[in-house]
């Protein structure tokens, strides 16, 4: 598939920048001044070389053709990935024809670009052939398997006891015992490979410091722990939907094996979550015809960006499938059809009041679940206190924001966005109140992201 | 969001609250309710804590709404072009890096472009996407010398965020008008109650407002509440009479003059002395006429301080301007203003005669000095080494009256030899004198000068001329530029020029700098490197301009 018919915009080749430092490099060689012999080309592949500090130009090239996203060859020294000359090239590229126009790629920059596609085609015959391959032991398979459950089942165990241990003498002693208990619990749910139950662990260490009200929120976390290892010990007896769901918070493995669901997928949200090792990238996308909100889920490696991109605003027709559990909004992207291409369309929104009902009716299929995608319409950003709402136009209800929210600059961009007018917002609305993602004015206008 | 309160829920959240208690306190001081003490407790007390807490949030209702907030008002401009947008939020992000120092490299610095971006932006006339005003109001905080433009192109949108969020207050009472009650200036129990009730920042705001609008009724204001008004309180009220001053201010002025404060006296006597017609200007020129006048026989016999034959009948003698300064400081003269103390390491009477010279209307000097023109007056040759005194003196009094004649005749020729100039006028009150003239004179001017001494000297002088620079002055900056590269230095000597050029040249100019953009063979006196770096300066700078002009044609301004 190309997509030379259809050049980026700015927002969507800066999402691929690795940091921030990267997108304000980058955005300072968008501009032709030290570019020469740049080109694209039908099968897009875009080149051009750039004037560093030294005699010698970089050579630099990109090839967007790929639906798993770009790839990058430049001849500078940088580790960065992708180097602030291909994040300036596409910048340049997708902002003015005349400086990077249509042609035939030099040769350095075309053998790059064949190799590339051969070696990623003998990869795709190769991964055909050898995912049999991969099975070919189904007894071994099953074995490892099995003795995961049985280490996952003695963390369950643990973890009960230690919750039995602690309302035995009571929650107060949480608060003088602080993070180091719930850290060294935590390493023995890792060392038990029940990553699920190792996070929810580690957070229940911050809650004694969050403020009033905290005993309320320490019991809930711990009773929902306590369900999901209860959960994981029974689920042999959990209608199957549920039981996936059991294995995929406990944090196993799947699969998206879901049928494909072919739609027009319109980018509703991205936004990264960083850890020091880990950079999560959550996509949020609707579709135009199923109605469906869906999660894409990538990662990257401390210092690279996730590969997949695609900035808010723009739409593509897709296959998705869905990973296994009753009520995961989160799918794999298959097949592309098009190009990913602004679209001015915009989801249907609901009310507050169906917001909160429709997190209450999705509490059947998962009770951890912490929040849904919904969008609202007509509601206002409203100070209340020291605090935000999203209060109805129309009536008289209306969501508080999550706190995190509240200090977020996406708040002040809402506010701004919404001058006391309503405005459409989406976002994830759960327990802890609403945390709005992107938003569209009143009258027409393009989705802003706040997040 | 709310909990439920409704009342068939009554009983769950008394439930809850249980679970809560006998949890914090431990199932070992407390059994949970509905259960049988013993080692089942906390798992019974888990169980229905894990029921509860699920319930809870299934059950969860939206709040109640608060009082919404008063809608912005319309901002009637028209929309930016989305081209021009997406520039603003690239300039924006572009934040300067933490450590100023270091390379520039041959990429254009985005954040002093802004300035310029705000200016065209508000000649046009355009209203900002209002999901920028954030990043635009924090760009304006931490920058001042940005703040009137980006207010002013922020809009009433803007103020109204401003109310909402005191991170940007500011904009409050840098607006004015803008504060937490905006007084309409034709309100004027609003206004008078505002002077009176206000704190200083917003009586300030209030009568620099005023007195743009109306200057009487600023002054008036004043006027109303003068004598009970603290002395920092009064210089600063008097000083924002500058703006829009008049004949009409002299008898406030001259009332002032006799003020308890000796900086609020200075101050009005430097406003009075600007006005060439008022009684303490006319006072102050009889005094500086009894100091200065033409000697036509300076080493001959004397004959009187000559006057009654012209220059044109006495051409083999050169008339000299004597001088005679003040004698004494007396009543009168302090009075209007003249500061008897001179300061340290400096005589009295030249300090007298400086104050007496640069307070009197320069148009006392040709009727003085026999009817000569200001660039006849500036080439006499003065005696006895008062040349330096006078001439400085009238090079204040010429930028204070924003006498165009004289300061064209103090200037002097641009390509003239001596660096120091007439009068030994230093760099800084040339860049004064040039403000008085028009923008095309000025530039003109410092063209000449640039074609002559080179750059070295004239960053000063380049900041006072009008942007984009006229073509001969960009002309005579890129060959001096040019010149200083050929001579061998590295670039970094020009990295103030370079920087004004970057914003100041007209981006049309781009092409005629594209020869600069190669790295040259290094001759062989040049510092090593110094050919490369240059290259990479040019480079930046024509990148700039190249921005400008995508800048300014995004903004439709061709």
């Amino acid at each position: 598939m190309t997509q030379q018919g259809v050049r980026w915009t700015a927002d969507q080749v800066l999402a691929l920048a690795p940091d921030a430092a990267s997108r304000k490099a980058g955005s300072k060689l968008g501009a032709a001044g030290p570019w020469s012999e740049a080109g694209s080309s039908d099968e897009g592949t875009v080149w051009g070389l750039c004037k560093g500090s030294g005699s010698k130009p970089y050579q630099t090239v990109v090839d967007i053709a790929d639906a798993a996203g770009p790839a990058y060859k430049c001849s500078c020294p940088s580790r960065k990935f992708p180097c602030k000359h291909a994040l300036g090239l596409l910048l340049l590229w997708a902002a003015d024809d005349a400086a990077v126009p249509p042609g035939q790629a030099p040769e350095w920059a075309a053998r790059w670009a064949a190799g590339r596609r051969e070696r990623a085609e003998a990869k795709r015959t190769g991964a055909g052939s050898a995912a049999p391959s991969g099975s070919a032991d189904p007894e071994a398979a099953r074995r490892r398997a099995e003795r995961r459950a049985e280490r996952v089942s003695a963390g369950a165990v643990e973890l009960e006891q230690r919750l039995v241990d602690l309302l035995r003498g009571g929650l107060a002693t949480a608060e003088q015992s602080g993070y180091g208990l719930w850290e060294e619990t935590a390493a023995r749910m890792v060392d038990a490979q029940a990553q699920g139950l190792a996070g929810r662990v580690r957070e229940l260490g911050a809650i004694p410091s969050t403020g009033p009200g905290w005993p309320v929120r320490l019991l809930e976390e711990c009773a929902l722990l306590h369900l999901l290892g209860r959960g994981w010990l029974r689920r042999d007896r959990l209608p199957a939907g549920l039981a996936a769901t059991v294995r995929s918070r406990i944090g196993l493995p799947a699969s998206a094996d879901g049928p494909p669901l072919r739609d027009r997928w319109q980018v509703l949200a991205q936004y990264d979550t960083t850890d020091p090792r880990l950079t999560t990238r959550r996509i949020w996308l609707h579709g135009a015809d199923s109605h469906r909100t869906v999660l894409l889920l990538s990662y990257g490696a401390a210092g690279r960006a996730p590969e997949l991109t695609l900035p808010v605003g723009l739409s593509l027709e897709a296959e998705v499938s869905a990973y296994p559990g009753a009520g995961q909004p989160r799918v794999a992207l298959g097949e592309q059809f098009t190009p990913p291409a602004p679209a001015a369309i915009r989801p249907p929104g609901m009310t507050t009041s169906q917001a909160v009902a429709r997190y209450g009716d999705a509490l059947r299929d998962d009770p951890w679940l912490e929040s849904v995608p919904v969008t609202l319409d007509r509601v206002v950003p409203t100070p209340d206190g020291d605090s935000w709402q999203l209060a109805d136009a129309d009536g008289d209800t209306a969501l508080p924001l999550t706190p995190a929210a509240r200090s977020r600059p996406g708040l002040w961009r809402l506010v701004a966005l919404s001058g006391g007018a309503p405005v459409r917002v989406f976002g994830e609305c759960g327990h802890q109140g609403f945390t709005p993602l992107t938003a569209w004015p009143e009258g027409p206008g393009d989705a802003v992201a706040l997040c | 969001m709310t909990r439920t309160s409704a009342p068939v829920d009554a009983p769950g959240a008394d439930a809850w609250e249980g679970l809560v208690t006998t949890a914090l306190l431990g199932t070992d001081r407390r059994t949970p309710p509905g259960t049988a003490p013993g080692p089942d407790a906390p798992l019974a007390l888990l169980d229905a804590a894990a029921v509860a807490a699920v319930r809870r949030r299934a059950g969860l209702r939206p709040a109640r709404a608060a009082e919404r907030p008063q809608a912005a008002p319309e901002d009637a401009r028209p929309a930016l072009p989305p081209a021009a947008a997406r520039r603003l939020a690239m300039l924006l992000a572009d934040r300067p890096g933490p450590s100023g120092g270091g390379r520039r490299g041959a990429a254009p610095d985005l954040t002093e472009l802004l300035p310029q971006w705000l200016a065209v932006a508000n000649a046009r006339g355009f209203a900002p996407p209002p999901q920028v005003l954030p990043a635009l109001l924090d760009a304006a905080r931490g920058r001042t010398d940005l703040r009137p433009a980006a207010l002013e192109f922020a809009g009433p949108r803007a103020l109204w965020l401003a109310r909402l969020n005191p991170d940007w207050r500011f904009a409050l009472r840098a607006t004015p008008g803008g504060g937490a009650a905006p007084p309409h200036l034709e309100d004027a129990d609003r206004i008078r109650q505002l002077w009176q009730e206000g704190l200083f920042a917003e009586r300030v705001a209030l009568l620099s407002a005023l007195r743009s609008r109306d200057p009487a009724a600023a002054r008036d204001l004043l006027a109303t509440t003068w004598a009970t008004e603290r002395a920092e309180d009064r210089l600063m009220f008097l000083d924002s009479l500058r703006e829009g001053l008049g004949p009409d201010d002299e008898p406030f002025l001259e009332q002032a003059l006799a003020d308890r404060s000796r900086n609020v006296r200075a101050t009005a006597a430097e406003l009075l002395s600007a006005l060439p017609g008022s009684a303490l200007a006319a006072r102050m020129a009889v005094r500086a006429e009894a100091c200065v006048a033409i000697d036509h026989m300076r080493s001959s016999p004397p004959r009187g301080t000559g006057g009654e034959k012209g220059p044109a009948e006495t051409p083999a003698t050169t008339p000299v301007i004597a001088v005679e300064a003040p004698h004494e400081c007396d009543p009168g003269m302090e009075r209007d203003g003249v500061v008897a103390k001179a300061p340290a390491g400096r005589g009295e009477r030249s300090w007298w005669l400086g104050q007496l010279v640069e307070a009197a209307p320069l148009g006392t000097w040709s009727r003085r000095l026999g009817g000569r023109t200001p660039r006849e007056i500036v080439a006499l040759p003065v005696a006895d080494g008062w040349q330096g005194e006078l001439h400085a003196a009238w090079c204040r009094a010429a930028v204070r009256q924003r006498d165009p004649a004289w300061s064209r005749a103090l200037l002097g020729d641009p390509s003239a030899p001596e660096a120091g100039g007439p009068g030994a006028v230093s760099l800084a009150e040339r860049a004064k004198l040039l403000g008085t003239l028009g923008a095309a004179e000025r530039a003109e001017w410092v063209a000449g000068f640039i074609a002559a001494h080179g750059l070295s000297e004239a960053f000063q002088l380049l900041g006072v001329c009008a942007v984009p620079w006229a073509a001969p002055l960009g002309r005579a900056v890129v060959d001096a530029l040019n010149i200083a590269r050929d001579a061998g230095s590295y670039p970094w000597s020009f990295s103030g020029v370079m920087g004004l050029a970057e914003r100041c040249l007209d981006p049309s100019e781009a092409s005629r700098l594209d020869a600069l953009l190669a790295v040259p063979d290094e001759p062989e006196n040049a510092s090593p490197g110094a050919g490369g770096y240059w290259a990479e300066a040019f480079q930046r700078l024509v990148t700039t301009l190249r921005l400008r002009a995508a800048m300014a044609e995004e903004l439709g301004a061709a």
